[in-house]
């Protein structure tokens, strides 16, 4: 599921040239604070037992908080690729981006 | 909390900061409704394999029991949620300056 995530949008990053890989600090400070509201909510979902995942059909490497290595990955990957698809759409739509920058 | 509170929760969380709290909200805006509409149906996607073949499963009291495409309904407000808060604080960062350029060391050519 991950891997199809990075392949359904990380094609953007080389044929787009949108460059996000290349602005590695502005992912890092937009991914980081949100993806650890989610990751705390994760954590108290999976210790109340709102989901649960199948052992048998995972890594099975369990990572802080009981979280599993795949959730940790899905809250880096799927943030990219909706930063990636955002600066893909306004890539091909330049005059998208200037609502963005109030110019 | 169960899973539909916390989810409608991030979601009202979501709307108010980008509408309130980050200027040019996303949500008054074409690129990311655009974006969104792309996301979607890969969120779907994913969202049926995770859930139809019993890789995550819910418990049955933390959920409506609204399900689309095999997945609770709530999955798509904590994607929305998640999509609009991370696209924020990427567009906070830009127009603060911060890497604004996606190719630092080339000018910049626009045809």
């Amino acid at each position: 599921m991950l891997i199809f995530t990075v392949f359904g949008s990380f094609w953007l990053e080389i044929f787009l040239k949108i460059g996000v890989l290349r602005r590695i600090k502005r992912v890092v400070l937009s991914v980081l604070p949100i993806s650890l509201l989610f990751l705390i909510w994760d954590a108290y979902a999976i210790a109340q037992g709102h989901w649960f995942f199948d052992r048998n059909q995972m890594l099975g490497i369990i990572g802080p908080f009981n979280i599993p290595l795949e959730e940790y990955l899905f809250f880096i990957v799927v943030p990219m690729a909706a930063i990636m698809t955002i600066e893909g759409v306004t890539t091909v739509k330049p005059h998208w981006r200037k609502d963005e920058f109030g110019q | 909390m169960i899973y539909s509170d916390i989810a409608i929760t991030a979601f009202a969380i979501a709307v108010m900061a980008d509408l309130f709290l980050f200027k040019n909200s996303l949500l008054t805006r074409p690129a990311f409704w655009t974006s969104y509409a792309i996301i979607l149906p890969f969120q779907l996607i994913t969202n049926w394999w995770l859930t139809s073949k019993n890789i995550v499963m819910y418990n049955p009291d933390a959920i409506v029991g609204l399900r689309i495409f095999s997945a609770p309904a709530e999955d798509l407000l904590f994607g929305f949620a998640l999509i609009v808060g991370v696209m924020d604080m990427w567009e906070f960062w830009g127009r603060r300056g911060m890497q604004r350029d996606p190719n630092p060391n080339k000018r910049k050519k626009h045809k």
